[in-house]
């Protein structure tokens, strides 16, 4: 009774402060947590933080050109881009000098690539002139000017020598540009020719089709779920079997099957024909266009939609709708005040899920899109593996992941990701 | 004594295990049809004769930049890596193949012709070591085409003659030679007037007249799949792949061999390989290119072994029985009319024409 009666702050049983002793406690009990989570933690950082991050890094990364030719960028310098001359002699001996150290470390043909997607017959003016430039003597086989023209003519071109100078940066927004339908010229940013213009419009196709598979996906998995949801137990398992059935099959497998049904000669067509609803030679085109893209990513991506639908309906308790009816509202009035603002978590939720995944899906509009009902990720998979301009995959990929993080964003200002349930 | 043997059986197994493991290598292709052919003809007798295990990895189709990712993460772990002549030049540029002496890196006919002179034109880069000759060209459906069934590949443009539908590859390589042929320009100008953007303008227009009645493929099966449902009408694809729906799957298709396109298909060896892993990789290439497995490869699958001294060893299908030869896309009957795949052409315009390409496409 006598502790109770001291004056001063409220000590532990070990005489320090129990303001104090409780925040070390707290703090110790923060770090057991932060170790037991560490080992994730360090896991996520390490494959998936840093990989990502270095990648977007080479979106705007570009030291290849200094890198490779470090004393040519500095004569260049010194040239006048505007001044339709060729530059004087001391740059092509740069260009001998630095070549003959690149072409030793097979680093030419790199530098020719890169510049190649920038500049068509780059590629083979470094791969041809490395050959022959292997054989000069920088000491003492000048003056080089003349020599380099008769190697390639390329080089006795301004253009090469502007091409250069323009992207010797060694972090450009070249890829940014280029990822946006633009070109960086010696003169700033520029549209690139109109035939070439392809990104800008994919990306808007990307975003459009994914809101009408997202769309569809709520349409076909609201009724699905609330049926699950107010089945007695024993059958609502069985179905969800069927539900998760597709879910467990092979993405090809199942993309393959929509080919099957849906081509010319598939399924659908031959009962329409049969039934007589279809002429023959009038056949429905619904595959390898945008309608085959997004039946297929619809059907695909349902599952995404129904099981967060399903968890939140589940939750749902029975008696606020009894309660209503009881009150007088009709069965529409119920459901519309009553059940579906409940629901609305569950959308929230599988709206996310299925739009983000389908914005970056690439192997189903790439089987059945056709040529109209393709994505930005298709080019993005090309630039990766087969043009390997990791740079512009790289800069189409940030794009992407920045549209992502601000419709995000829009979304919680709109709905409110608090209002978004997995269950 | 139990004890002891059960340790002395133990350390046989580690032993084994052991040997095996460093006895191992993983060898790159595309798999299915090829990658078997493959096993056949190289790899079963190379294990053989050597005791080393080969893994298999199917991911040719991605190979460039698997290579490439290997090679900036330091940690190679392929030793032979089966890819087009195209990739292989791109490899070779990018410094991620290693460049191959064929005078001391590959073995000498059998009458004594050194590799160099055998594989000829076909050594198109200092790090590609050719395999086989391979051709796109055009299949048709023999009951759908009417009664006189196309012998050129013009046919392909001609709705009034042959109305339906037709699958082409979905990039510009190939479709914009094919259109400029039949667009009249000759065939040695046709690289010519493709560098120029006339030249490319005239060969998208070509292809415009036939757009609405393309379907566009992207997996070498594709073409085989709509042909045999009855999709299209004719369309382009791998002649191997023609040759298993005509001769294994016994579907009414005939093959369209005028102005096929060859291409190479090949191996490499990954550049910064430890020194042991090199010399087997190098060793295995030695066994594998040799004439008569060049020739054996020809039994399980219809493309052309890149020897010249490989050509006579040809002979009949390993199952069906049949004579290869008259399916090889080298056989004369078959390349009256032919092209070559332009590597050097490509490399510089892939990047510029692509993109027109797709932009077009998707127009």
């Amino acid at each position: 009774m006598s502790d109770a009666t001291q004056s001063g702050p409220m000590l532990a049983a070990d005489g320090t402060p129990l303001k104090k002793s409780l925040a070390r406690s707290l703090r110790r009990r923060k770090l057991r947590a932060l170790a037991l989570v560490a080992p994730l933690l360090l896991f996520v950082l390490l494959s998936f933080v840093i990989p990502i991050i270095s990648m977007l890094f080479r979106s705007v990364e570009n030291g290849i050109v200094s890198e490779t030719l470090p004393m040519t960028v500095v004569e260049l310098q010194h040239w006048d881009a505007e001044s339709g001359e060729l530059p004087e002699e001391a740059l092509y001996e740069a260009f001998i000098r630095d070549m003959v150290v690149a072409v030793d470390a097979k680093q030419h043909t790199r530098l020719g690539t890169r510049l190649n997607y920038e500049q068509t017959g780059m590629s083979s003016m470094f791969r041809k002139s490395g050959r022959q430039i292997k054989r000069i003597d920088p000491e003492a086989d000048g003056p080089f000017k003349d020599k380099l023209i008769e190697i390639h003519e390329g080089w006795g071109d301004v253009d090469t020598w502007r091409v250069i100078k323009t992207h010797a940066v060694p972090i450009t927004n070249g890829y940014f540009l280029n990822a946006v339908d633009m070109q960086r010229t010696p003169e700033g940013a520029q549209a690139q020719p109109e035939d070439k213009r392809i990104l800008i419009k994919l990306f808007g196709r990307t975003l459009f089709m994914s809101l009408i598979i997202t769309g569809s996906c709520i349409l076909l998995a609201y009724p699905v779920s609330y049926l699950l949801a107010n089945l007695p137990m024993r059958v609502s398992n069985m179905l969800m079997i069927l539900v998760l059935l597709p879910f467990w099959t092979s993405l090809l497998v199942r993309t393959s099957a929509w080919k099957v049904m849906l081509q010319q000669q598939g399924v659908i067509n031959e009962t329409l024909v049969w039934l007589g609803l279809v002429a023959d030679d009038a056949r429905l085109v619904i595959i390898n266009n945008q309608f085959g893209t997004i039946i297929a990513m619809t059907h695909i991506l349902l599952p995404f939609m129904i099981l967060p639908m399903y968890s939140v309906m589940q939750t749902i308790p029975i008696t606020y709708t009894r309660a209503a009816k009881s009150m007088g509202a009709t069965n529409w009035t119920t459901f519309w005040r009553i059940y579906f603002p409940q629901s609305i978590p569950g959308i929230g939720a599988g709206s996310i899920l299925v739009f983000i995944l389908s914005i970056g899906y690439y192997i189903t509009p790439e089987i059945v899109g056709g040529t109209k009902g393709v994505f930005i990720s298709n080019r993005i998979a090309y630039h990766i593996s087969s043009s390997l301009n990791w740079g512009l995959a790289a800069a189409l990929g940030t794009i992407l992941l920045a549209v992502v993080l601000l419709l995000y964003w829009c979304y919680d200002k709109i709905v409110g990701i608090d209002n978004v349930k997995l269950g | 004594m139990k004890v002891t043997k059960t340790t002395l059986m133990a350390g046989a197994i580690v032993a084994v295990a052991g040997a095996a493991s460093a006895e191992e290598m993983t060898i790159v292709s595309w798999g299915g049809a090829y990658s078997k052919s493959q096993l056949k003809a190289y790899h079963e007798p190379y294990s053989e004769k050597s005791g080393v295990t080969i893994l298999n990895d199917d991911s040719s189709a991605e190979a460039v930049a698997k290579l490439r990712a290997m090679n900036e993460a330091g940690n190679v772990t392929w030793d032979v890596v089966d890819v087009v002549a195209a990739d292989a030049i791109r490899l070779c540029d990018e410094g991620l193949a290693l460049e191959i002496d064929p005078d001391t890196m590959l073995a000498p006919a059998p009458d004594g012709t050194s590799a160099a002179d055998d594989f000829g034109d076909l050594l198109v880069s200092e790090c590609f070591i050719p395999q086989i000759v391979y051709s796109t060209t055009f299949g048709y459906r023999t009951d759908l085409v009417g009664d006189t069934p196309p012998s050129d590949v013009c046919a392909v443009f001609d709705l009034e003659a042959y109305p339906g539908k037709r699958s082409l590859e979905k990039r510009a390589i190939n479709n914009m030679e094919w259109a400029l042929i039949c667009d009249g320009v000759a065939k040695d100008d046709v690289y010519d007037v493709l560098a120029t953007p006339e030249g490319q303008d005239q060969a998208l227009a070509k292809l415009g007249t036939i757009k609405d009645n393309v379907v566009w493929w992207s997996a070498g099966a594709d073409t085989p799949q709509l042909l045999a449902d009855g999709e299209i009408i004719m369309g382009s694809t791998y002649n191997g792949r023609l040759f298993s729906v005509i001769e294994e799957q016994k579907q009414p298709v005939a093959m369209l061999w005028d102005a096929q396109i060859f291409d190479l298909d090949g191996w490499i060896i990954p550049a910064g390989l430890s020194e042991e892993r090199q010399k087997r990789a190098l060793d295995y290439i030695m066994f594998a290119t040799d004439t008569q497995r060049l020739a054996d490869q020809a039994k399980y699958i219809s493309y052309g072994p890149a020897r010249a001294s490989s050509a006579p060893l040809v002979g009949q299908h390993a199952d069906l029985g049949i004579d290869m030869a008259p399916h090889m896309p080298t056989d004369p009957e078959n390349a009256k009319n032919t092209f070559l795949y332009n590597y050097e052409f490509w490399a510089d315009y892939r990047d510029d024409i692509e993109a027109k390409f797709q932009a077009w496409l998707a127009k």
